[in-house]
């Protein structure tokens, strides 16, 4: 049972809080030789896996580090752009880390305030009227529950899918908002969310919740 | 004053009169501060809005009251557990105005006023303006504009205090999705 991530948007479809909670995916490291038996390409700025699928290491992984320096995008740490530094042989032997790519925080920005308009959208596409936004999105590996404060900031939590517990996590999540954000005199609404108590008294709670695994926390 | 329990933390009650102590002092820096009696009354107000815009969410997540649908809804919640909460006492609503837009909170007693009196020399001073300020940054934060204003005070010799509050318009920019 685990908890994911925590994302907190403001009333303008901001994103003023992430926190990620997961244990880092098992990434693989491994020393190659010439010639590189994986196929990798260019794929948004990232070197990924796109053929060749062996030892833990999946098509679509993305190249994270070259001889244990982390790589830049589509460069190594020294600027080398990293396919041609792959295909010359004299790099060999190399250690390539490869591993699923971890959301960049502009991605993060990005992407939470799509769903802010998405969330609008669920609301106006509901045959009732005045119908919430949209409270829960579900894939087969999570699901995201959201909760919006009749003053327009939206709490996301995404989660195990047999994570229960979660409406009672979002108003945990709401009260230490309420708590260390906004009775420290020294945070501006709406702006990003600084705050060491904050983050500590978060972590505490998703603590509790995963304990109390898919039954949720005992009223 | 207590902090409600069973959050996790123990109840930590409060000395009230630290509390009255702290206003007063407040209140008596600013006047020597400002020296006119309508400039202390606005930052007063502003104070209040400051912290009205953060005590709404903090009321919010703790009372779990649902959106009101009228302005009768807004003056019972205020007055039943808004007050309740935060001060201690439970004003009575009166006084209502033809339209449903405007009422009276009656308070018999403010525990911000324990032991005031108000001289000579700053009768213009609305020494609780501090509770305006703070009911209206609250209501605009879930989209209601409203006046608030004391139009009678213990503290300038009548027998109640109260505070009369207009509804003035619903804030229609920037509304949560879900609200339209």
């Amino acid at each position: 049972m685990a908890i994911f991530s925590v994302y907190v948007v403001n009333k303008a479809g901001g994103l003023i809080y992430q926190l990620d909670h997961y244990a880092p995916r098992a990434d693989s490291e491994k020393t190659f030789s010439y010639p590189l038996d994986l196929v990798l390409r260019l794929h948004d700025e990232r070197v990924v896996v796109a053929f060749g699928q062996r030892d833990g290491i999946r098509v679509g992984h993305a190249v994270l580090a070259i001889n244990g320096a982390e790589v830049n995008g589509r460069f190594t740490a020294d600027g080398k752009d990293v396919l041609e530094f792959l295909s010359n042989p004299a790099n060999y032997p190399v250690s390539i880390r490869f591993g699923r790519h971890r959301l960049s925080s502009n991605e993060k920005l990005m992407l939470a305030s799509m769903f802010h308009s998405l969330f609008a959208i669920g609301s106006q596409l509901s045959p009732e009227v005045g119908s919430s936004g949209i409270e829960m999105l579900e894939t087969d590996t999570f699901k995201l529950h959201c909760f919006q404060t009749l003053t327009g900031i939206k709490f996301m939590v995404l989660a195990d899918p047999r994570q229960a517990g979660i409406d009672s996590l979002l108003r945990k999540i709401y009260e230490i908002y309420s708590d260390f954000a906004l009775k420290n005199p020294f945070y501006s609404l709406e702006m990003p969310i600084r705050c060491e108590l904050f983050d500590q008294n978060l972590k505490l709670a998703l603590e509790v919740a995963e304990k109390a695994g898919p039954f949720g926390p005992g009223s | 004053m207590s902090r409600q329990a069973g959050r996790g933390t123990e109840s930590k009650k409060m000395n009230s009169e630290l509390f009255t102590l702290t206003y007063g002092a407040l209140v008596t820096q600013l006047c020597k501060d400002y020296e006119n009696d309508e400039d202390v009354n606005k930052q007063l107000d502003k104070m209040g809005y400051n912290i009205g815009v953060r005590l709404i969410e903090d009321f919010l997540a703790r009372s779990n009251v649902g959106r009101c649908h009228d302005f009768r809804e807004t003056a019972d919640v205020i007055a039943k557990i808004a007050f309740k909460m935060y001060l201690g006492i439970t004003p009575s609503v009166t006084n209502w105005s033809p339209g449903g837009d405007e009422f009276s909170l009656i308070l018999e007693n403010n525990p911000l006023v324990d032991f005031v009196e108000l001289p000579d020399n700053h009768s213009s001073l609305i020494y609780s303006n501090l509770l305006c300020g703070v009911l209206r940054g609250a209501l605009e934060m879930v989209q209601m504009a409203v006046d608030v204003k004391f139009v009678q005070d213990t503290l300038k010799g009548d027998s109640v205090t109260e505070i009369r509050m207009k509804f003035i318009r619903r804030i229609e920019d920037n509304l949560p999705a879900g609200e339209e």
